[in-house]
């Protein structure tokens, strides 16, 4: 099996695995027992917390672990919101091109009389500081820009957006999910206040995440609880999960260069030899990108059958059409960027990470081509293109 | 378990006549590309009968699987029983599709009326026709922003199956 849907998850490191197993097996107590057994189990989480806390470049007082990325998501917007709205200020700045965990947590805060504004991402998949910046209001609550985009790669300019919020005093949040262990993240240098991660992106355990807050930030629960989380986040900590994930962001945030390196090796490759098959468009930005994240449409064909013919092949990859999403529209990232529907539903993402090899990437090249052929030999849509009944929407 | 039954995987793998049929007796088109699905069938028929029948799909695994077995349903089929091809037929014979892929038989069976019309009117002949029927048909190839196929599938997952209203409707 050749896996390139890395952006979706990751394989679990042997270093990640290791980690846990001592927390399943021997330090299994609460942490929130008084007696010294439960307390081990509290000192492993305070070691968590400070070493998640060096791969950010923040203070151990700004780690809570939570359930994944997506709890984090909920919570600092939420949390935002909240203190907002205590003053008044109703105004929230974000991109169309956002995750859902974003884009449904705002969705609910407009019907709550939040001013959601959704600012353009352009055809390369990159909003600029300079539209925050104008975007900006005096009662501008938060900022809540995504580093880098889940389907397409393209990486946002973190450190800008962040530079023009703390100008302007307003709360600046990114999901880091798809960047995190990636590429680098220093929460000081880069004026981020709170950001959402996901453990199983970076070969850790799935269902466990972190959301940094910077000191100060007032949080709001979003599971009420218990003491745990210093009261923000209640339930028994995932003490396992939380050690495996800390393993799997330091061995990540170490080998980060050396490990872009290699990615981007295959990925040349990879983007040249698809770059070959006619009627195609590559999505994202060419020089800000997540190296591992490589994104097409194919004219004339529709993602599904495409991802299914893959998979016979022994390929794992994903798509942003309709019928892989079990809705009608094809991937919202997609529209935001402007391709047409059309163009949209025949979109191939695939996500390679420092596991895959050359011969991945010779299978994949021998793979695609082929497949996209064979779709298109049996698509109508195809032929009246070819025998200019219709307009080819992109370019030979 | 898997997305698709082992007939949808066996029809999408292997699709049974595909390609187009030159100079066909009649040619029916359905869906549109922004929706995501486009059916094409052509029919050769010799004394009212379907002697040959081909496709061409762009959609998704289920949208081809659904016309590979629709064409194998009313291959050498007398064209008064071609009619009376249902979305429910195809659905079964492919040991049914996921709630949200209903459409794409819903699509197989109105590419096959579209073909059967298409038919007919060269023919100059009309009986057996039921012009509701095709009128939805027309409405749902007109890119509307996909609404009147968003209503559809609407209406398949919420149980009111189509197909049993259409009886309803003629009785």
């Amino acid at each position: 099996m050749i896996y390139a849907d890395n952006a979706a998850t990751t394989k679990m490191s042997r270093k990640a695995i290791e980690a846990m197993l001592p927390y399943m097996e021997e330090v299994w107590g609460n942490p929130s027992s008084l007696y010294v057994f439960g307390q081990k189990a509290k000192d492993a989480l305070d070691n968590a917390r400070e070493r998640v806390a060096a791969c950010l470049g923040a203070s151990a007082g700004g780690i809570y672990f939570t359930s994944g990325g997506s709890e984090a998501d909920n919570q600092a917007i939420l949390s935002a919101a909240k203190e907002g709205a205590r003053k008044g200020k109703k105004h929230i700045i974000s991109t169309a091109f956002e995750h859902h965990a974003v884009l449904h947590t705002l969705e609910k805060l407009k019907r709550e009389g939040f001013d959601i504004e959704l600012l353009d991402v352009h055809e390369n998949g990159i909003v600029s500081a300079e539209q925050v910046a104008k975007a900006i209001r005096d009662d501008t609550a938060l900022v809540t820009i995504m580093f880098a985009n889940n389907e397409i790669g393209s990486v946002q300019p973190i450190e800008e957006i962040g530079a023009v919020c703390r100008e302007r005093k307003v709360l600046f949040h990114t999901d880091a999910v798809q960047a995190a262990g990636h590429i680098p993240i220093d929460v000081q240098k880069q004026n981020i206040d709170m950001l959402s991660l996901s453990g199983h992106k970076f070969h850790g355990p799935k269902g466990v995440g972190v959301l940094y807050a910077r000191k100060g930030i007032p949080l709001t629960n979003v599971i009420e609880g218990g003491a745990q989380e210093r009261g923000k986040r209640g339930g028994t900590e995932n003490v396992p999960a939380i050690m495996g994930m800390t393993a799997a962001l330091e061995d990540a945030c170490a080998h980060i260069h050396e490990n872009t390196e290699k990615i981007l090796k295959l990925r040349k490759r990879l983007v040249e030899g698809l770059r070959k098959i006619p009627h195609s468009v590559q999505n994202g930005d060419g020089e800000h990108f997540l190296p591992g994240t490589i994104s097409f449409c194919f004219e004339g064909i529709e993602g599904e059958s495409l991802l299914l013919l893959l998979d016979d092949k022994g390929i794992c990859a994903s798509s942003g059409s309709a019928c892989t999403s079990g809705s009608l529209d094809p991937s919202h990232v997609l529209l935001a960027i402007g391709r047409p529907h059309e163009v949209a539903h025949g979109s191939l993402r695939l996500s390679i990470g420092e596991n895959n090899t050359e011969e991945d990437v010779d299978q994949i090249l021998r793979a695609v081509p082929e497949v996209v052929d064979y779709l298109r030999g049996i698509s109508p849509l195809w032929k009246d293109k070819f025998v200019g009944k219709r307009e080819f929407l992109l370019p030979e | 378990m898997a997305l698709y039954s082992e007939k949808v995987m066996d029809h999408f793998r292997n699709p049974r006549n595909v390609g187009s049929i030159e100079n066909a007796d009649g040619v029916g088109e359905v869906g549109n590309a922004k929706c995501g699905d486009i059916m094409k069938i052509y029919l050769k028929i010799d004394d009212d009968v379907v002697s040959d029948v081909k496709f061409e799909t762009f959609g998704c695994g289920s949208a081809i699987a659904s016309s590979s077995m629709a064409t194998e349903l009313i291959k050498g089929k007398p064209v008064s029983e071609v009619l009376t091809l249902t979305n429910k037929a195809v659905t079964e014979a492919l040991d049914g599709l996921p709630a949200h892929k209903l459409h794409c038989s819903v699509l197989a069976e109105e590419a096959i009326q579209a073909a059967i019309e298409d038919y007919r009117s060269k023919q100059g002949r009309r009986e057996g026709f039921d012009d509701d029927r095709r009128k939805k048909t027309r409405q749902r190839n007109s890119p509307v922003d996909c609404f009147a196929e968003g209503l559809i599938q609407w209406f398949l997952k919420h149980d009111y199956a189509v197909e049993g209203r259409r009886r309803r409707g003629r009785e």
